[in-house]
């Protein structure tokens, strides 16, 4: 697979990865510390000479700091590149964005797959669990690396949404806005339980040896494939699936195969999925995101009171969601605005009508991206960008 | 800052400075974009269409997308100083639970509607026999969102049987003129009718 030859106007173009390494400790939530660390990091734009203009844009699940633009001799751009890019929600003619690769993950940060200095192999199964607060601590630090003392904005959707309400909450000061897309205040019983069967998926397969199979030279594919068309079919929604995939099947169209090789539609695409990620994604990693989604919970700190823990929160608030995800529902993004409302924190919230489900945060859907450019004008505006 | 409608000034003038607003069915969000620089006010819009969503957000005002039918249960007793609702009670399901919760959420409300009993309005249907149309009712009969109709003596019985106290009524005539013959006769010359309430 080849770059495109020519890339599209409004894309950032070719990208570079950056990175940065932290000589301090790191303290996590879960009572480890990591003596050091490494983030990953994109950025797109230009930061103004006051530095005012900066957005820290958050990934998801399965994400990292591959946020838009191309790589060379890639033929996909990066995860967001429906909102990032010249004349894009996250204009980068006026936004300078930053996107970093979470800790845990497995993309160029410390990550499972990093040498663990102690023991001079890979971490694998030692990784400690990290949290949302753990991993807005190391982008705090990054954004003091890159001299940003206040983001514009700092935007995400799903776990990335997630991110961004921590921040309002932990570093309160230092961000202007924070922009909640497809997100929720904590999982629901179902989505734990999808992520359970999806880690028991990994863990169950034999060639996943406790978590150590990188040092065993083998490596958890069937689970982790088995993880990924679990979760795929949840960040669609019923519709969408329909009208991608239909009953359509491979071979005689009056026959069945009465076999279990591909042959609905549906079973290929989610094979590809499955498949593909396999080839670009760790299952230690995998497994490390989905806790820090199962422990998301900042209401937790007070007694289950979400007003109460975004009480100190000083950031404007724009909260987005999708009628077709029931992922992350539209009631869950209205229990994080009824949270704002009861404090009288500012606020703004739109319901967008989209039948992609949960992965219509992806997508450049007209509305979506209309009232996204439309918020970060006057975030802008305010800015001088 | 371009001049509010007149109905919109007068309800404007209503708010007092500082207060918290809540504005029902906020529309392109001007009026509480005015309210936010003229009187200092702070508070929500809450609105179900799109386009009105997004040029609220251009107007910088804090907007919630919110279908008025469903109540105001994303806020609490007591939460505002106002609840504005502006040419919009004729369109939602239940006007009297509206009312009603717009007094629970608000110490007081300003309610704005256009009035049914208008005589022009009357001599659409009762000389031509057609259903009435008017600036202020520019919808035909087949797609217009106004479902409630109501004149300004049936908004005062429902207030009397809600036990809402009225405060302060105004009436405008044709082209959201100041009254002449609708400080006489409000329920047949006055077009638009405005309402300051409270609970009783």
């Amino acid at each position: 697979m080849n770059t495109p030859q020519s890339l599209p106007s409004d894309s950032v173009g070719y990208v570079e990865p950056a990175s940065v390494h932290f000589d301090e400790a790191l303290s996590l939530e879960s009572g480890h510390t990591l003596s050091g660390y490494t983030l990953a990091y994109e950025t797109y734009g230009t930061l103004n000479a006051d530095r005012s203009n900066a957005v820290l844009v958050c990934h998801a699940l399965s994400g990292d700091h591959h946020a838009a633009g191309y790589r060379e001799g890639e033929r996909k751009p990066g995860w967001w590149e429906a909102c990032i890019g010249p004349g894009k929600p996250l204009d980068t003619n006026r936004f300078f964005v930053v996107c970093s690769n979470n800790i845990g993950g497995c993309h160029g940060s410390t990550g499972p797959t990093s040498i663990n200095p102690t023991t001079g192999e890979a971490y694998g199964a030692d990784f400690p669990m990290v949290t949302v607060r753990d991993w807005v601590k190391t982008q705090a630090r990054l954004a003091d690396h890159l001299g940003i003392e206040t983001w514009a904005a700092v935007a995400g959707g799903s776990l990335g949404g997630m991110q961004a309400l921590q921040w309002a909450i932990d570093l309160p000061e230092r961000l202007a806005h924070a922009i909640v897309i497809a997100a929720a205040p904590r999982l629901s019983a179902q989505n734990i339980a999808f992520n359970e069967v999806a880690r028991q998926a990994i863990r169950s397969d034999p060639a996943f040896h406790e978590g150590r199979y990188a040092a065993a030279g083998d490596q958890p594919a069937t689970g982790l494939m088995l993880a990924r068309m679990l979760g795929h079919i949840t960040y669609l929604s019923e519709a969408a699936m329909g009208a991608k995939f239909g009953r359509e099947r491979r071979g005689e169209p009056n026959d069945y195969g009465f076999h279990y090789d591909v042959e609905f539609e549906v079973e290929s695409y989610l094979r590809h999925q499955g498949q593909s990620f396999v080839d670009r994604f760790d299952a230690n990693t995998y497994l490390l995101m989905t806790k820090a989604l199962d422990y998301f919970d900042p209401a937790a700190a007070t007694g289950g009171d979400l007003a109460a823990a975004l009480a100190g929160a000083k950031a404007r608030f724009m909260v987005t969601s999708f009628t077709s995800d029931w992922r992350f529902p539209p009631s869950a993004s209205r229990e994080i605005v009824r949270a704002l409302l009861d404090t009288n924190k500012p606020v703004s919230y739109a319901e967008i009508r989209a039948d992609h489900g949960h992965d219509a945060f992806l997508m450049p859907v007209p509305r979506y991206r209309s009232v996204f450019t439309t918020y970060m004008q006057r975030v802008a505006a305010e800015v001088g960008a | 800052m371009s001049p509010l409608r007149e109905d919109l000034q007068i309800v404007a003038d209503w708010v007092a400075p500082g207060q918290r607003v809540l504005d029902l069915g906020c529309g392109d969000g001007m009026l509480l974009r005015h309210l936010f620089d003229s009187r200092q006010a702070t508070g929500y819009g809450l609105e179900i269409d799109p386009e009105g969503i997004t040029q609220s957000i251009a107007n910088g005002i804090n907007v919630i997308e919110s279908d008025l039918d469903q109540g105001l249960s994303d806020f609490e007793d007591d939460a505002f100083d106002q609840v504005i609702l502006t040419q919009t009670i004729q369109a939602v399901q239940r006007p009297d639970a509206l009312l009603q919760e717009m007094l629970r959420v608000g110490r007081t409300g300003i309610v704005t509607f256009p009035n049914f009993a208008y005589y022009r309005l009357r001599y659409h249907l009762a000389v031509r026999g057609r259903m009435p149309m008017s600036d202020a009712l520019s919808y035909a009969w087949y797609e217009t969102p106004n479902i409630h109709f109501c004149t300004i003596r049936d908004f005062e019985v429902l207030c009397d049987e809600l036990g809402i106290h009225i405060l302060e009524r105004r009436v405008l005539s044709h082209d959201l003129k100041r009254p002449v013959l609708a400080r006489v006769m409000p329920n047949l010359f006055g077009e638009v009718a405005l309402y300051r309430i409270c609970r009783a």
